[in-house]
């Protein structure tokens, strides 16, 4: 196929504004990394930079040394594993029935299921609602209230329905229960579609803050979002570690410790993000060609 | 001899309710699924009809020790409350004018993307884009706000120092009511628009080849081509995400924008969800922000209802 020059200018003028995009993209984040690595003098000096004049570890000695980083790490792994085995067992649990068209009054469930996508309580009827079940301050207010997110099990749901029934079928005159035919058959049958959805859980479990600060008084309970809330935004003096790591208050400066503050919780997610990104796109296509 | 008088009550029942005897079989049948169904209904129940039930504290002067029910009614004084107070509509109509920007700017921008990376033709440079305008999608706002405000501050942000070197002054972006908005405009565009994509691509994926080999025979060039093959072939896509963009309107960034602003700017960036949680929970005024939520929800569902019904006469897509 011949191209004329005007879709030729076209192509050149396409590569060239997706680099720019894509450069632009990620250089907020470069910018962060730079002055996490500066001294304090160099982080405040005028001047554009791509590279710190020099590499200081004054802001990762202070992150590194601060407690309330580590309890939050593990306190949020604690969340994500509960959280993720919590939300996966309840949506297959709730979209095979659903998947099949004999499930009696399926309709009915279905319904039930959907409406909750469009109305909901709102906000302070479910925090009351949790404070009356009395999980606030424990780790249970921060995975059940989400135990199930409806959009995911959808999908779930509608892989299940796209497996042929006859594969079932063969099992079940084997003798297999409805359990064990979910568990030997169907579940090994959608292995990609459940690495999607469980990694759809594991980022929302990890990046997720409000319900923490909602719900958890105690700080050492705290999930590393939080955590890192109160150190970025609010700048909260008891979270930070500042005056504890730096004989010398001067080498040391905020925007610092907040870069190296962000790196170090963020860094987890970029570097496996490149090589599990495929399961977190096969996701969207099965939800939007079959939703 | 107990049994088959059993049995015969259960026959007789059974002639005098065949439908429900039928019916009472499938549930037998189909024990095992049904009974897989219960933690999940359970849950549903207990975190969200639950919830839903305590909406009607919005109507009642609430007492944290006297509970949902035991609570007096207090009937419309809350949404009256709201109503004739200006803070309520002013948050009312931030959260309007930033939808507004929002559906204008940030809807279309993946289906732009998705055209221009859909034009590629060199697939490791396709994948490598991808890559990284994926990549803030996956990092949560409290991260993301901490980025843009470095990224911005007037001391060590780069966008100040351009300005300096070209001999301005200093500009405090984050405090400041006139960029504020596109602010967050701007960096709902950057999180979301690679992500995006993804739905928009796998639609252009699925156009039939042969569509754009009748086009060329037709003398169409590619713009020609985008406009009559391309644009059609995924309508029914954009339809939907409109639909749920529409129906989004009064649900805000909660987590954006809780996390950006400040005190200098809530004039403008106070929207509903961040009233709410203010209201509700710093300020523990639960009946009047539960009333402005349900106003808030109320609105928001009619409009998911009436943009699918205009959706399904206009153009025959819907959600439903």
């Amino acid at each position: 196929m011949k191209r004329t020059n005007g879709e030729k200018a076209y192509a050149v003028f396409n590569y060239i504004f997706l680099t720019l995009l894509a450069l632009i993209t990620v250089y907020p984040f470069w910018q962060v990394i730079i002055t996490s690595f500066s001294t304090a003098a160099e982080a405040n000096r005028i001047g554009f930079k791509m590279w710190p004049a020099e590499i200081s570890w004054e802001g990762y000695k202070n992150v590194l040394t601060n407690q309330n980083i580590w309890n939050g790490y593990l306190n949020t792994i604690i969340r994500v594993l509960l959280g993720t085995s919590i939300e996966m067992t309840l949506s297959i649990l709730t979209a095979y029935p659903l998947s099949k068209k004999y499930l009696p009054h399926r309709n009915i469930f279905t319904m039930l299921i959907v409406f909750t996508m469009f109305f909901s309580g709102g906000m302070i009827p479910s925090y009351l609602n949790v404070r009356s079940l009395h999980l606030d301050n424990t780790v249970w207010a921060l995975v059940l209230p989400i135990g199930i997110n409806t959009f995911n099990m959808l999908i779930l749901r509608n892989f299940f329905m796209s497996i042929p029934e006859e594969i079932e079928e063969s099992a079940k005159i084997d003798g297999a229960s409805a359990v064990q035919v979910l568990v030997q058959v169907v579940l090994p049958l959608s292995v990609p579609i459940l690495m999607t959805v469980g990694l759809w859980s594991i980022v929302a479990h990890w990046n997720a803050w409000l319900d923490c600060v909602i719900y958890i008084r105690d700080s050492n309970k705290y999930v590393l979002q939080a955590v890192l809330r109160k150190i970025i935004i609010d700048a909260a003096p008891q979270f930070d570690n500042m005056n504890t790591t730096a004989q010398d208050i001067s080498q040391i400066d905020t925007e610092v410790v907040k870069s190296a503050t962000i790196v170090v919780s963020t860094l987890p997610i970029m570097l496996v993000y490149p090589f599990i990104q495929k399961y977190f796109v096969t996701g969207v296509m099965v939800g939007s060609l079959k939703g | 001899m107990q049994q088959t008088k059993r049995a015969s009550i259960a026959t007789q029942k059974s002639i005098a309710h065949p439908k429900l005897h039928a019916q009472l079989r499938q549930y037998k049948v189909h024990k095992a699924l049904l009974l897989m169904l219960i933690p999940g209904m359970l849950y549903y129940l207990l975190f969200h009809y639950k919830p839903m039930y305590g909406l009607l504290i919005a109507f009642k002067d609430y007492r944290l020790l006297d509970g949902v029910m035991g609570s007096p009614w207090a009937g419309f004084k809350y949404f009256e409350q709201a109503f004739s107070s200006a803070e309520f509509w002013r948050v009312f109509k931030n959260t309007i004018i930033l939808s507004c920007y929002k559906l204008i700017f940030t809807f279309p921008a993946p289906i732009i993307l998705a055209l221009m990376l859909n034009e590629v033709r060199c697939l490791k440079f396709k994948k490598v884009v991808q890559t990284l305008t994926y990549l803030p999608h996956f990092i949560s706002w409290v991260v993301l706000a901490g980025v843009i405000i470095n990224f911005l501050s007037p001391s060590v942000g780069p966008i100040n120092m351009i300005i300096r070197a070209f001999g301005g002054d200093p500009i405090y972006f984050m405090g400041e009511k006139k960029y504020f908005r596109a602010i967050l405009v701007i960096s709902s565009i950057w999180k979301e628009v690679g992500w995006g994509t993804i739905v928009y691509l796998a639609a252009l994926s699925n156009v039939d080849t042969q569509l754009y080999e009748a086009a060329v025979l037709d003398g169409a060039g590619r713009l020609r081509q985008t406009w009559t093959v391309t644009l059609p072939a995924i309508t029914n896509v954009i339809v939907i995400m409109l639909i749920m963009q529409v129906g989004k309107i009064l649900n805000d960034d909660f987590d954006q924008i809780y996390n950006m602003y400040n005190p200098a700017v809530y004039s403008v960036a106070e929207v509903l969800s961040t009233y709410i949680y203010k209201m509700g929970l710093e300020q523990a005024q639960y009946s009047f922000s539960t009333a402005v939520g349900l106003f808030k929800n109320v609105i928001a569902f009619a409009l998911v209802i009436m943009t699918n019904t205009i959706s399904n006469k206009v153009s025959d897509y819907g959600l439903w």
